[in-house]
């Protein structure tokens, strides 16, 4: 393998990277020798992440994805700071911890089998649910969307759900209503509009109230007060994503003039 | 792989949409969504697009025996696949209902409607007759298969031209395309498909249903009808009970449908057989758009100037060591060379050199390069006020261009930068943008 000189990772932020990069991460200089600490002047020295889309080889961090290159400067915590890879993609592949929106497909005893987008179904036992018990099982039917997280998800197994947290509280997760629209979107729209702050629904909300669930798997849940108005919103979210910001604002000025 | 499972609250979104006479793209209840065709560089091969729903449609003839029966006639073939890509269900080599139902339909709207005249694709009778062949793929499923299949074999049989042929006695002459234009096929008439989707049974109807109007639907009615009001074919399906005046209603919304499908198909049709006779260019890779990813991108300079980065990262590298220093000064954003501050305009003259000599475009961006990494080098190394001093130095390596290093006036270092933008874009334009190169001086 003709291995290219690696490039430092600092330089490639924000940059495209493609697979079969190198990335090499700067040496601290306090690696060998005796570690004094000296009070406040020491900076801790923290664990570097290496996010989606990057793994760890001899040199430094190997590209995986194809995309842009991304970091994240240590601070806050122990975290020593993050680089990873923003991609899109339109596929979703099951990640462990994530939040996502699946629909039932069946229901086998004590497991409900629910379908993610991923490769295999994903499985969701009856019990966990906040507050369900042996005797009070959840209202669940074939067919209803289900919010939850991932507790396993790895590529030999099939990915096991759950609608709780650690402490046992549903946090918002659960069976999603009845009414409203369920739709597609690609991966990098869904974490754009995860990002805190996101522009576009701040934008979208003044035009009038609606709730919505996003799902890691690109599926959104949206539900306004008439069929017309849920329409819109759907429309609008489907064309963020090619729309630059100027010509969604003209979008969304034309609808509040209505 | 499986298909994704329709959820309990799309299945009753769509229908209280439909009872409020909202479809989910805005469309009303009898609009058809865009037709676009497009055709390819062979006769005989077209792309239609009903929405994002895409066929291809490729027609082929060759001369076989023909039927027993059947000695005069020519031989027609029908076949419809659905290509894995078109959707999340489709599974290579499963024959599932769907793809009997439309291969069906197909061959009773194009055949049983005798659309294309059999009797003069005889060569010999009893001996030697043309067999067409039509191939039909779906590319992508966003509802209304067939109409999309209906359309894009009706154009794809019109666009066809076969080889021509004589026969004199007992001897049969195949001309190939250059002896004698290709013949086109003898077509009476084109039969188009429009379906309808029933909701609530028969309440509701819904022309061109789209994908996930489709699965939520009681039934559906296929109409396949000509713009002289002819029905050739007509076929219910889901179980649904109509009333003959929902029948009738139908067939007058078809007509209409029809009519204007047709139009669009003879434009089509007339545009394509323009571009093919001045000359001009055709072909599937001038109708697709470039479709943009994403919104959020950087407007990037024209395709052209990233040949500089390529070409200019190959002599990089094949230069010593220390230019890998100055790769990122040269090429800091595409399409702009940054030779330095403090350096004069030099780039006018690089004009003549261009119009002078013919010469290939590497080696005038090699040119160009080396010649940014020399100025690069000398810039930081030596003091500024040596500008005037460093054209001359330089002009004595090997290169003849290095004529065009004259020195200007110091003020014009800032017209320097932009005059080697303009430059830089022009020059890996070479051929095609002189004149807007000229313009921008």
């Amino acid at each position: 393998m003709a291995a290219g000189s690696g490039v430092a990772a600092e330089s490639c932020v924000g940059q495209v990277v493609l697979p079969g990069d190198v990335l090499l991460l700067p040496v601290h200089p306090e690696e060998d020798g005796e570690r004094l600490r000296l009070g406040a002047g020491a900076a801790p020295r923290g664990r570097l992440l290496c996010g989606p889309g990057l793994r760890r080889c001899a040199g430094g961090l190997l590209v995986t994805k194809c995309g842009l290159l991304r970091h994240r400067p240590a601070g806050g915590g122990a975290a020593g700071g993050a680089y990873w890879v923003d991609s899109q993609q339109k596929r979703y592949v099951p990640v462990k911890g994530d939040h996502v929106i699946g629909i039932v497909t069946a229901k086998a005893g004590d497991v409900f089998k629910l379908d993610v987008g991923g490769s295999e179904q994903a499985s969701l036992s009856y019990l966990a649910f906040e507050g369900a018990t042996k005797r009070n099982r959840p209202n669940v039917q074939v067919g209803d969307l289900i919010y939850g997280q991932f507790l396993v998800a790895n590529k030999d197994m099939e990915p096991e759900m759950v609608c709780i947290d650690s402490s046992g509280r549903s946090s918002g997760m659960g069976i999603i209503g009845q009414d409203g629209f369920l739709f597609k979107v690609s991966l990098g729209l869904i974490r754009k509009l995860l990002a805190p702050k996101c522009e576009i629904i701040q934008e979208l909300s003044q035009l009038y109230p609606f709730e919505l669930v996003l799902g890691m798997n690109g599926r959104i849940w949206v539900k306004a007060k008439t069929v017309q108005q849920t329409l819109i919103i759907v429309n609008i979210l489907e064309a963020c994503e090619y729309m630059t910001a100027e010509q969604r604002k003209q979008a969304l000025a034309k609808l509040s003039g209505n | 792989m499986k298909a994704t499972p329709l959820s309990n609250c799309e299945r009753r979104f769509i229908l209280r949409a439909v009872e409020e006479r909202k479809r989910l793209d805005g469309r009303q209840c009898y609009d058809y969504r865009n037709v676009r065709i497009s055709f390819g560089a062979d006769y005989g091969c077209c792309i239609v697009e009903l929405g994002k729903t895409r066929v291809l449609a490729q027609v082929s003839c060759e001369l076989v025996p023909p039927k027993p029966n059947r000695p005069t006639e020519g031989i027609l073939f029908f076949n419809l696949e659905l290509s894995p890509m078109a959707a999340p269900g489709f599974e290579p080599g499963r024959q599932t209902d769907l793809l009997v139902k439309l291969n069906r339909l197909i061959e009773r709207c194009l055949r049983n409607s005798k659309c294309i005249d059999t009797e003069s694709l005889c060569v010999v009778a009893g001996e030697k007759v043309w067999q067409i062949r039509l191939d039909l793929h779906l590319l992508n499923h966003d509802g209304n298969i067939i109409d999309a299949a209906s359309i894009a074999g009706i154009v794809a049989l019109c666009h066809f031209r076969r080889p021509d042929v004589s026969v004199q006695g007992e001897e049969v002459t195949v001309y190939t395309p250059e002896e004698r234009d290709p013949v086109p096929l003898s077509i009476h008439h084109m039969p188009i498909c429009v379906s309808f989707a029933f909701f609530q049974q028969g309440t509701y109807l819904l022309v061109d249903p789209s994908e996930r109007e489709e699965r939520v639907m009681d039934g559906v009615l296929v109409i396949a009808m000509n713009k002289h009001r002819e029905i050739c074919t007509m076929q219910s399906s889901g179980g649904i009970m109509l009333i003959k005046d929902q029948v009738l209603r139908c067939s007058k919304i078809t007509a209409v449908k029809v009519a204007e499908i047709t139009e669009l198909i003879q434009k089509a049709l007339e545009n394509d057989q323009k571009v093919r006779k001045e000359g001009g260019k055709f072909g599937f890779a001038e109708s697709i758009p470039n479709q943009k990813i994403t919104a959020f991108k950087m407007e990037s300079a024209a395709v052209d100037t990233n040949n500089v980065e390529e070409q200019a990262e190959e002599i990089i590298t094949k230069a010593d060591p220390p230019s890998e220093v100055f790769a990122k000064p040269i090429l800091h954003t595409p399409g702009t060379a940054q030779i330095g501050e403090g350096t004069e305009n030099s780039w006018g003259d690089l004009e003549e050199s261009d119009r002078e000599e013919a010469a290939e475009e590497e080696d005038e961006s090699e040119v160009t390069a080396l010649e940014c990494q020399r100025m690069e080098t000398e810039d930081t190394s030596t003091a500024k006020e040596t500008k005037k001093d460093e054209p001359i130095v330089l002009s004595d390596s090997e290169e003849e261009e290095v004529v065009i290093l004259e020195p200007q006036e110091p003020p014009k270092k800032t017209r320097a930068q932009t005059n080697s933008k303009q430059e830089n874009t022009s020059k890996k334009a070479f051929n095609k943008r002189r004149k807007k190169k000229r313009a921008a001086y």
